[in-house]
């Protein structure tokens, strides 16, 4: 297989050096992390590559050369580059060189030991892949691929072998600790040796966030001791809880409060996104919450509110009365129709019989259902102008269910973290051919490929109350005709009318 | 090494592909599609126009016509961002993978890259579509719940043209099939 050697573009005019990185063998690549310059001890060099390792559980070692000079290296630069092949030992030992202002790079592989197959012709090709070391550290993979064995070099072969480069980036913190500015025994270049990134406002709110978070986590569990006490079972507060939306809204507002200011930390990246985005949603609720409050205090809006929903409190009463009048008329009207054709509905059996009746009861029966269906157009007409009414009172209660449900569920630190450091949630990977030349080694610049913004709404979705109406539209039709009261936007878990 | 031949699509239109070998085992196919021809925008923004006219004379609402305008805007901007693609390449690295990358007639990129270890085949396959019969490319993958890909969805090309791609991303593949199975 070709060589594939990924070097970070951080590293790529820095001086002559060793490279120190990982070897992955089962896809033949080479990840390179950072590049150690001259002069250095060979003990401590190989000191330190042991902590590395030891504190990371990847095999970081010295991989080969790294070579940026004026001209063509002399001989005695040549021989003293292929020396330290000895010192280190590595299989395969790599040989970047570049010239100075050179654009075009020449790559070397040796391979001390003779090969156990022969090799097909072309087979020591290296191909040069650069990567964004920060953005690939930074960056997380969709989906998560799950690397089981954590001991130093182990990677199970059927993992892509992207998922390793990044999981080797990743994991390499510790090499990128120490900048130029640090007494270090070595001296490495890498994404960080210009100086470490931190923030001061991070550190404080670290330092911060462990007291804070106790002191909230008694305070709601308090709260949330005071609210399971019995005096709420008993009807009519238990009654009120449940029909009230600001009740259910607060409980679940809790229940996310609880989940911020909980103590443990969050173990894998998706419970982080999972509190940011719960955080980010609270603050949301409190904003809007304050713009409403603001909005409806100024020139006596609710007055106004009040007085429009008075008439939709008239026809939710009149519509009641006339859907039962209407109901009651339907089924008297099909139980005598039944009487007419000389049949009786069975309510032991739940089914149709025949049925002999009397003559007079023939008589008034036949009347009753004449009278019955000559009154039917006007209740019909009645049922019909209150019924559509509320339909539409329940249509923009459900619009309102869906806009709060939507609010609920949105993952606003996701998005923004799509928006502003679209980094940060990978789907992959795309490659650019860089300029080539014949006879050179092949370069490509690997990008990371962002996560698009529907797949990051569906990962990162907040878990909602989830009321969609119970029933499908046919039974809806079927329901109005018969004249049975809906409620289609009913909250999960109540009890059924 | 470049070098460029003209094709025709299913419908008739003209389509140039691009092929460039940068090495023996990597290789890019750009397939460029037709573009957007000012004959068909005149005829969708006047009918649009005369349609909104009409509208203007029966109910005498100037309203009409700003959102004619306003909706034609709009309507050419999202079709250009989200539908009209202006060229299709097809990536194949050795070793490395596939990648497809869709660039729009805005400026948009769409890219996606599938690993070697993934890619099980490449193949022509054929699909009866209405009235017709279509060749595409797909791109067989060793996932069980995804098993196939397909590339070259917006511009169509004829057999003859995937012919010559089918053959070059075969000549990978089986070099790289070579190489893999050797220690």
């Amino acid at each position: 297989m070709v060589l594939k050697a990924f070097f970070p573009t951080c590293c790529v005019s820095v001086d002559s050096g060793l490279l120190v990185g990982r070897w992955v063998p089962e896809h033949s690549s080479a990840v390179v992390l950072a590049v150690l310059h001259f002069p250095f001890i060979p003990i401590q060099v190989k000191q330190l590559l042991a902590q590395v390792r030891q504190a990371s559980q990847v095999g970081v070692a010295v991989l080969g050369t790294w070579c940026h000079c004026r001209q063509e290296p002399e001989e005695s630069l040549g021989r003293f580059l292929e020396g330290l092949g000895a010192v280190f030992p590595h299989e395969p030992w790599l040989q970047l060189r570049r010239e100075r202002g050179g654009t075009f790079w020449s790559c070397a592989v040796t391979h001390r030991q003779a090969p156990a197959a022969p090799r097909a012709p072309g087979e020591d090709q290296v191909m040069l892949i650069f990567y964004d070391q920060r953005q690939v550290l930074l960056s997380q993979l969709h989906p998560p691929t799950v690397l089981p064995d954590r001991q130093a070099g182990a990677t199970p072969a059927s993992t892509g072998g992207l998922a390793a480069v990044f999981d080797t980036v990743a994991r390499s913190e510790l090499l990128f600790r120490s900048d130029r500015f640090d007494e270090g025994p070595v001296r490495l270049s890498h994404w960080q040796s210009e100086g470490v990134e931190a923030s001061i406002l991070a550190e404080l709110a670290r330092r911060a966030s462990g007291p804070v978070c106790l002191l909230l986590a008694s305070l709601l569990s308090l709260v949330s001791a005071v609210g399971a006490c019995r005096v709420f079972r008993l009807w009519p507060l238990s009654f009120l809880g449940s029909k009230l939306s600001t009740c259910e809204q607060l409980r679940h507002r809790l229940e996310h409060l609880t989940l911020i200011f909980s103590t443990r930390k969050a173990e894998n990246s998706a419970q982080l996104m999972r509190k940011a985005n719960t955080v980010a949603s609270v603050l949301l609720d409190v904003a809007l919450g304050l713009t409403l409050l603001s909005w409806l205090h100024g020139r006596s809006r609710i007055g106004h509110l009040a007085d429009a929903l008075v008439p939709v409190a008239d026809v939710s009463g009149l519509g009641t009365a006339s859907c039962r009048l209407y109901c009651l008329k339907i089924h008297g009207l099909s139980s005598l129709w039944r009487l007419f054709r000389g049949k009786k509905w069975n309510v032991l059996r739940q089914r149709v019989d025949s049925c002999s009746y009397d003559l007079d009861q023939l008589f008034i029966g036949t009347l009753l259902f004449t009278i019955l269906l000559f009154l039917l157009p006007t209740t019909a007409l009645y049922y019909l102008v209150f019924t559509l009414l509320r339909l539409l009172v329940v249509a923009v209660q459900g619009l309102i269910h869906l806009l709060v449900d939507l609010i609920n569920s949105l993952p606003l630190y996701s998005l923004g973290l799509r928006l502003c450091r679209p980094y940060r949630l990978a789907a992959g990977v795309k490659f650019r051919v860089l300029q080539h030349e014949a006879g050179r080694p092949l370069r490509l610049l690997m990008q990371i490929n962002p996560l698009p913004y529907s797949r990051v709404m569906h990962t990162y979705r907040l878990p909602s109350c989830g009321c969609h109406p119970k029933d499908s539209w046919g039974a809806l039709c079927r329901k109005l005709f018969f004249g049975e009261l809906i409620y289609p936007w009913r909250q999960r878990g109540d009890k059924q009318d | 090494m470049e070098d460029e031949r003209s094709f025709s699509d299913i419908c008739g239109g003209r389509l140039a592909l691009q092929r460039r070998y940068y090495s023996p085992s990597c290789r890019e196919f750009c397939l460029s599609c037709p573009r957007l021809s000012l004959r068909s925008l005149t005829a969708v923004t006047c009918t649009v126009w005369l349609a909104a006219y009409g509208l203007f004379t029966l109910c005498e609402n100037s309203m009409i016509l700003s959102a004619a305008i306003f909706i034609t805007l709009l309507g050419l901007l999202g079709y250009l961002h989200f539908v009209k693609i202006d060229q299709e390449t097809l990536l194949i690295i050795d070793s490395l993978g596939i990648q497809m990358t869709s660039s729009y007639a805005s400026g948009k990129e769409s890219t996606t890259f599938i690993e070697m270890g993934k890619v099980k085949d490449i193949v022509i396959n054929e699909a009866i579509y209405m009235q017709k019969v279509i060749y595409y490319l797909c791109i067989l993958l060793k996932d069980p719940v995804e098993p196939h890909r397909i590339s070259q969805v917006s511009a169509k090309p004829r057999l003859d043209c995937l012919i010559e791609v089918y053959r070059s991303c075969q000549e990978i593949l089986a070099h790289q099939k070579a190489t893999s199975t050797s220690p």
